[in-house]
């Protein structure tokens, strides 16, 4: 096997396996920037011996054996080390824990290391920006390059961000274990929401010239998608799994032929990834099984069924989305919610009933330099034929966003307002 | 990306012989690690050509042919659809395939990347397929 072609098999094998064996030896070592460096150790070993003797059969275990040869290593040298420092009594402390975590472990099922490596990765103690990296690096088995690439940001920012969150996570000694109880509920959220904030990253670029980055989006699915089939009974799982399907299922149609943001109503519907659509349908009426209809993700994947399901625009049934966001905002009261539901109402029943809304929005102090506001209003009044007051809030809605593609349509936009005055 | 894994008719799977437990038992959790690893998109098997059709073309011309079919190694007994990131990443996945044979003997799976509709250029045709697609 030629070297370069060893390596990108190797690269594979490593994106399957990475994230079930880091689980696997943070369970052992409970500590998951060590397991994460004997994975890795590991990693190099494959790399020194496979390009000569090939992939072997099964090369997750090839990989697992390696590192926990490397760990039960470390770990008695650890103990003889302890041993000649500490208290006889403190000795015996070590040695039970040793006993307990390491070895016999190993016959757990692989899905609950999995779970407890995503609940400590987006563990609360984490800021969003570390909890992102580390699940990307951890679960996603990107490399450093690949998540600061992806952001915009450099690649060393990345690295810090990972370093200090393990030294966050080995600080607060957060226990590599999934949350029981009522803490799961809000553990989940924050799991699910680091998801949602990669796909969102990749769906809405918010920075840069890309209006999305697909790859990013991928990403995100593929995690959940993972985590639909770790917690195959939580329907919130499968709320979002739903979302991101059906809205991923709109990639194509919503990138224009020179990299332009193309709005909902106006794509070509037939672009649509109907497989994606299927899946998402098919995940939502999951979540809706186990009970979970009145979720926020599946309420926001119920909205995105109503426009898959319409084959044409003037097929979408607004009055239902309407109300689906008036559920989510008594859920999760939000400004951005009401605004959707704005947008809906004015689909609806006309934009007048529309503006009302938008208009009790205005002073909202979340909203200030939220460009959809003005982009939003903007477009109520151009329906409305009040076209200097929609030039002048699609021209502010430009000067918000930081998104180069979006401004440029909000800009066009604008002009046209401009000339039918 | 995407890649069909496209399996193989054999002379049992073609006389719709069920495969074993033991069969049935490797290919469900073959397909469960790919739902675990978040990489399966679609997959199912195909009953005997006995039941299908295929349509003959001549120029305007066309003839329906009722099965079953006689090439059998030519002839499709189910697919697995997965999206990965690379070409390696499902070469890797697909050398994990089991051996779909229903006697265990020979078998074989055929490995496609899907065409994106980005990978043809703008084109009439290409539109009109897209319209097409809505209507499934």
């Amino acid at each position: 096997m030629a070297a370069a072609e060893a390596h990108r098999a190797i690269d594979a094998v490593w994106r399957i396996e990475s994230a079930r064996l880091i689980a696997g030896l943070a369970r052992m070592v409970r500590d998951i920037g060590l397991a994460e460096d004997l994975a890795h150790d590991a990693l190099v070993a494959a790399l020194e011996r496979w390009p000569e003797s090939g992939v072997p059969d099964n090369p997750g275990a090839w990989l697992m054996a390696t590192a926990k040869h490397r760990a039960i290593d470390l770990l008695r040298r650890n103990t003889r080390l302890e041993r000649k420092h500490e208290e006889l009594g403190h000795e015996l402390e070590v040695q039970q824990e040793m006993a307990g975590p390491d070895l016999d472990a190993m016959d757990d099922p692989v899905g609950d290391d999995l779970l407890r490596l995503i609940f400590t990765a987006c563990h609360p103690v984490l800021s969003s920006e570390a909890r992102v990296a580390l699940t990307l690096r951890l679960l996603g088995g990107l490399t450093t390059e690949e998540i600061a690439r992806a952001f915009l940001i450099p690649e060393p920012t990345v690295a810090q961000r990972i370093v200090r969150a393990k030294r966050t996570l080995a600080k607060a000694q957060v226990p590599f274990e999934v949350p029981r109880g009522a803490e799961l509920g809000a553990r989940l959220s924050s799991v699910l929401e680091v998801v949602y904030l990669v796909f969102n990253e990749g769906y809405t670029a918010t920075a840069g010239d890309d209006w999305m980055r697909p790859a990013l989006c991928e990403d995100a699915l593929r995690l959940g998608r993972i985590l639909a089939g770790l917690a195959p009974r939580e329907p919130e799982v499968h709320g979002l799994v739903a979302l991101m399907e059906i809205q991923a299922s709109r990639s194509h149609a919503r990138v224009g032929p020179s990299g332009e943001p193309v709005l909902l109503l106006d794509q070509d519907r037939a672009r649509w990834d109907h497989l994606l659509i299927r899946r998402g349908l098919a995940a939502l009426a999951r979540a809706e099984a186990l009970g979970g209809a009145r979720g926020p993700y599946a309420l926001q994947a119920a909205i995105a069924a109503c426009h898959a399901r319409a084959r044409a625009p003037e097929d979408t049934d607004w009055e239902r989305i309407a109300a689906l966001y008036g559920e989510l905002a008594w859920i999760t009261p939000s400004p951005i919610v009401e605004l959707n539901r704005a947008v809906a109402v004015a689909m609806a029943r006309g934009p007048a009933a529309g503006l009302e809304i938008v208009d009790t929005l205005t002073s909202e102090p979340l909203l200030q330099d939220y460009h959809l506001l003005p982009s939003v209003r903007g477009d109520l009044l151009v329906k409305l034929g009040r076209l200097d007051e929609a030039r002048a809030e699609l021209e502010r809605a430009a000067s918000l966003t930081r998104n180069a593609r979006e401004r440029e349509l909000l800009l066009a936009r604008a002009a046209a307002a401009r000339e039918e005055i | 990306m995407r890649f069909m894994f496209i399996v193989k008719a054999t002379q049992d799977s073609e006389a719709g012989v069920m495969p074993e437990e033991k069969l049935f038992a490797a290919m469900a959790g073959y397909h469960e690690e790919l739902q675990k690893a978040g990489v399966l998109l679609d997959a199912s098997g195909l009953k005997p050509s006995a039941q299908g059709w295929r349509v003959k073309y001549d120029g305007e011309k066309r003839t329906v042919i009722d099965g079953p079919f006689a090439e059998v190694k030519e002839l499709i007994a189910g697919y697995t659809l997965i999206q990965v990131k690379s070409r390696e990443e499902a070469m890797e996945w697909a050398r994990r395939f089991p051996n779909p044979a229903v006697d265990g003997k020979e078998g074989e799976v055929e490995v496609r990347q899907l065409f994106e509709l980005e990978d043809f250029g703008p084109s009439e045709a290409v539109e009109r397929f897209r319209e097409m697609e809505a209507l499934k």
